[in-house]
């Protein structure tokens, strides 16, 4: 369902204008067929035959397969590589960092990642990798690789990222007078917070492939989110210029994320294999290769301490959030500067310092997962907020309509929400559709009758009903639509719009399909612009040597951004053809075409008017707009072991204007479940630095059995800033499922669960009370004498992120 | 090396291989047809759903030496037969229709074994109820849509609204 809201609509929630073409879908109800609003997915019938390619099913004759030899140790030196003599060697290539021609840098932020390890450099994690083998068939490849010895000399490791004093990055938001805060408030509470790794999970696992080209240089084929990413690291570490260089999507098995960063360290192992041996290296990662070296969510503790008045508003929020960063930088300060900014909530609070750092430990590196930091932060705050409310005597819903976000209000960085605040509407929404009151009310009733029964902890077995407690949760979310302060900026995209000269329109963008829909609303947006049918509107393939750098497709930027840069585009275009030919385009583009010839119109991004941010000071509009999520989450809990069963789930969603319906519901309802999985099952076991389940059947994630039924609802707050008003939709649901559901356990149980995943362990641990407590202030109604202290957290000696991690290079290696 | 007769989509193949090649490789790499993926190797994600004989099996578990002179079916025998063009909405069967138009395909790398365990439901009479589909591709994981709009694209494809 979508429900079209007017811009800069200020009065609270009244019964919102539905435009003529809204889809009006009673909640829980399916309606099938309803892709007729919108164009059928451009590549759907080609994944639905079978006939689409993704990496592992390009055809590359006489390719070879290539392995990696990694650590073994989370941290040590790399003393050498030994290689069985009684092996012939000379059936296969090896590759070690002396064979990199450019710089041993994996290009991202900072330059301290290897692309492997030099002997005599230091190992960071268990997974490193060390050494490259490539071989002509699958047999002789495994030969080889057990034919291969590592030595190394192992050093101490570090896995608490609390302890620490590696700092990648630190971010420090203050806003208001912190101390009068809590000398105003009537209650304070504090907690501590936890989340672990998650795994993106796509099921179509790493996979790259290197083919040497004719000019010196390489082509890389496969799977991943940003063709300009891996071009950039393989330019630099391969002294490749922009053609040489070539990066080539394949279709893509999905992202989330987790081929943003890795496909450039895995491109580079494929193009190095692949100059050496002079013939196409296949790098397909299998899952337990990819579970056990790629990169997962950040982990985070977060610890709140909260003033609220008695009325139920807040009145000072003192936040610190610590990530695990794991062994290299990577995207990491980005994920911290976007926890940062959100950890509060989308909630109204006149005094706020929010410390956030992010910190190296000796485990795989963290990295880019839908919602980027926020589903830390957003976690706790939404906890923390509940069990306030809980402590005031509010319902969940009454406390957020208190304090939620309203057109005028300042956030932590001083940004003044102007246009597209929905916060209150997705709220409203979420309560009414799910009836939240009403169910929460009968919720409470039966614990209370429960309460004293003697059935709760670890009583003697009942039968099913009576063990089973259900319970309704609520929580929201705030996401940052597009890239963080002036990363737009300073990407300064480029998205084309081609007329042939054989009268085809083309779009040109690097913007990827991976799931999300890119090639089915880039020519809806072009199509529409132009006044031309969707079919009559071609996509090029996303190869860096046919289109323009339009940014990675990350960070929810694609429709939003991209799909902007288009519309501009489109506009253009038709303006010259329109001046010239004094037609309408649709009729007059041919004839416009075979006389002029290919026009092609370029589109850089110019910054959104009135949005500006200050990388130095943190201050400013930290995003142009941002969308605005409510979710509530019924569950079932076993009181007797623990088990949850999330039953159903109400996702209210604003993103701008939604293109496409069925695309946009598709991106919440699973965006929805991802959340689930984060909050129930889906976890990562440690042990000195390894994954210790790292396998499919150890790292579970939720099947069609283990999903709630989903009702989607679409809020359009449109950003004027955008031709089009879309905010990205991508993000926004993974942020805000998670505390629904804790809160629905806790509202079942009486029990907080202040780690996620909720786990039947730890639902028991805080059913039994043999939880360790989430904070001081647990039980204190009046405030805690505390004194705000400032710059006690470490934070890195240069305010950018230094690079003294870059493994030793011996110069001797490089000859 | 042994041979081994299949009939895969229809069509009578051979095939001289070691008789512990799992049958996704054989499907892979000896005949073309890719649209079978892998997506764990370990019968867990059921990425490479096909029929066989009738039943939905992981075709990453199954060795080429078990199931010698057996009927295969994988998605490329679902759409109607066609040229060298590429796939258009037109040549679709019912399924993938709903799939298309449902929502239901999104990465698309879950969809042929989805598709594979939702054909089997329905030629076993499979209907349009919600719990009884959940159940049926209770085998096959998806991380992109929630399974709702497959839920509902199998529903539709059963000639009912979930």
């Amino acid at each position: 369902m979508t429900i079209r809201i007017e811009p800069r609509r200020s009065s609270p929630v009244a019964p919102s204008p539905v435009a003529p073409d809204a889809l009006i879908v009673p909640p829980g109800r399916i309606a099938p067929g309803r892709a007729r609003v919108g164009p059928l997915r451009r590549e759907g019938p080609a994944k639905l035959t079978g006939e689409a390619k993704y990496a592992d099913d390009l055809v590359f004759p006489g390719a070879w397969f290539g392995a990696t030899i990694r650590s073994t140790e989370a941290h040590a030196r790399f003393v050498a590589l030994d290689l069985d003599e009684a092996f012939d060697w000379n059936q296969v290539v090896v590759v070690t960092a002396a064979d990199i021609p450019g710089e041993n840098i994996v290009s991202l932020i900072s330059d301290d990642q290897p692309i492997l390890v030099p002997v005599g450099g230091e190992i960071q994690h268990h997974a490193e990798p060390l050494a490259l083998l490539a071989a002509p068939d699958r047999a002789t490849l495994r030969a080889a690789k057990a034919a291969v010895q590592v030595r190394t000399e192992k050093l101490d490791a570090l896995f608490d990222p609390t302890a620490s004093e590696h700092v990648f990055a630190h971010y420090e938001l203050r806003k208001g007078e912190l101390e009068a805060g809590f000398a105003a408030a009537d209650v304070i509470l504090e907690g501590t917070y936890r989340v672990g790794h998650q795994e993106q999970l796509y099921i179509e696992n790493n996979a790259m492939i290197g083919v040497p080209r004719e000019d010196g240089g390489v082509a890389v084929h496969g799977s991943l989110q940003c063709p300009y990413y891996v071009h950039k690291a393989l330019k630099r570490a391969l002294n490749l210029n922009d053609t040489q260089a070539q990066v080539v999507q394949a279709e893509t098995g999905g992202g989330f994320g987790g081929k943003e960063e890795y496909p450039s360290i895995i491109g580079l192992h494929a193009a190095l294999l692949a100059l050496k041996c002079k013939k196409p290296v296949r790098m397909i990662y299998d899952r337990h290769e990819d579970l056990s070296a790629t990169t997962k969510r950040h982990p985070a503790i977060v610890t709140h301490r909260t003033g609220m008045k008695k009325n139920g508003t807040l009145v000072a929020q003192d936040i610190e959030v610590v990530m695990d960063g794991g062994a290299y930088c990577t995207l990491t300060p980005v994920v911290l500067s976007r926890g940062a900014i959100h950890a509060g909530g989308p909630y109204r609070c006149p005094n706020v310092r929010i410390r956030a750092r992010a910190t190296r430990t000796n485990t795989p590196p963290n990295g880019a997962f839908r919602g980027f930091g926020a589903p830390q932060v957003e976690f706790a705050a939404e906890t923390h907020l509940n069990r306030l409310a809980e402590r005031m005597g509010l319902s969940p819903l009454e406390v957020r309509r208190r304090n939620v976000y309203q057109p005028g209000d300042e956030t932590p960085t001083g940004q003044i929400l102007r246009g597209s605040v929905a916060g209150e509407e997705v709220l409203e929404r979420a309560a009414e559709a799910a009836e939240f009151e009403r169910i929460r009310e009968r919720t409470g009733r039966a614990r209370a009758e429960r309460a004293g029964s003697g059935t709760i902890t670890m009583g003697p077995l009942l039968t099913t009903s009576a063990r089973t407690a259900t319970g309704i949760g609520l929580a929201m979310a705030w996401h940052g639509a597009g890239f963080t302060g002036s990363g737009e900026v300073k990407l300064a995209s480029v998205a084309s719009v081609e007329l042939t000269s054989d009268a085809r329109i083309r779009i040109l963008t690097a913007s990827t399909e991976m799931g999300q829909g890119t090639k089915t609303i880039f020519p809806q947006l072009v199509a529409k612009e132009l006044g031309v049918s969707d079919d009559a509107v071609e996509i090029a393939p996303q190869d860096t040597a046919i289109v323009p750098d339009s940014g990675p497709t990350v960070a929810s930027r694609t429709a939003m951004v991209v799909g902007g840069l288009l519309i501009k585009a489109a506009r253009r275009l038709r303006e010259i053809v329109e001046a010239e030919t004094d037609g309408p385009f649709a009729e007059t583009f041919d004839a416009f075409a075979a006389a002029r010839g290919t026009l092609r119109i370029d589109e850089r991004f110019e910054p959104y008017p009135g949005v500006e941010f200050d990388d130095e000071t943190y201050r400013g509009d930290a995003y142009p707009a941002f969308g605005w999520a409510a979710c509530v989450a019924e569950v079932d809990v076993d009181l007797d072991s623990g088990e949850v069963v999330v039953k159903d789930v109400v996702a209210v969603d604003d993103v701008g204007r939604v293109i496409h319906p069925v695309l946009a519901e598709g991106q919440v309802e699973g965006g929805t479940l991802q959340a689930i999985g984060y909050a129930t099952i889906e976890e990562i076991k440690l042990q000195d630095g390894r994954y210790l389940n790292d396998r499919l059947a150890t790292y579970i994630i939720p099947t069609s059995l283990d999903a709630p039924r989903i009702t989607s609802i679409l809020v359009e707050a449109p950003f004027d800033g955008a031709p089009h008003g879309a905010k990205g939709v991508g993000e926004l649901p993974m942020d805000v499922g998670a505390p629904a559901v804790v809160a629905a356990i806790h509202d079942a149980t009486d029990a907080w669960v202040t780690e996620l995943p909720a786990t039947p362990e730890r639902i028991i641990a805080a059913l039994t009370g043999t939880a360790e407590p989430a904070g001081e202030g647990e039980d204190t109604t009046r405030a805690i004498e505390k004194p705000v202290v400032d710059g006690t957290d470490p934070r890195p000696e240069a305010a950018t992120d230094p690079q003294p991690f870059r493994a030793p290079v011996d110069p001797e290696d490089r000859t | 090396m042994t041979a081994y007769r299949l009939l895969v989509n229809g069509a009578p193949v051979e095939v001289n291989v070691p008789g512990m090649r799992r049958l996704l490789d054989v499907l892979r790499e000896d005949l073309g047809l890719t649209g079978t993926k892998e997506g764990c190797g370990e019968g867990e994600c059921g990425a490479c759903s096909v029929i066989l004989d009738g039943q939905v099996v992981d075709a990453c578990l199954v060795p080429i030496c078990q199931v010698d002179g057996s009927v295969v079916r994988t998605v490329e025998g679902l759409a109607r037969r066609r040229g060298a063009r590429p796939a258009i909405a037109d040549d679709l069967d019912d399924l993938q229709r709903a799939f298309l138009e449902t929502g239901g395909a999104q990465c698309g790398i879950c969809t042929p074994g989805m598709l594979m365990a939702a054909r089997a439901y329905l030629d076993a009479g499979g209907g349009p109820d919600e719990d009884a589909i959940r159940e049926a591709i209770a085998g096959n994981l998806c991380r992109c849509t929630g399974y709702t709009k497959i839920i509902e694209a199998i529903a539709l494809a059963a000639g009912g609204v979930a």
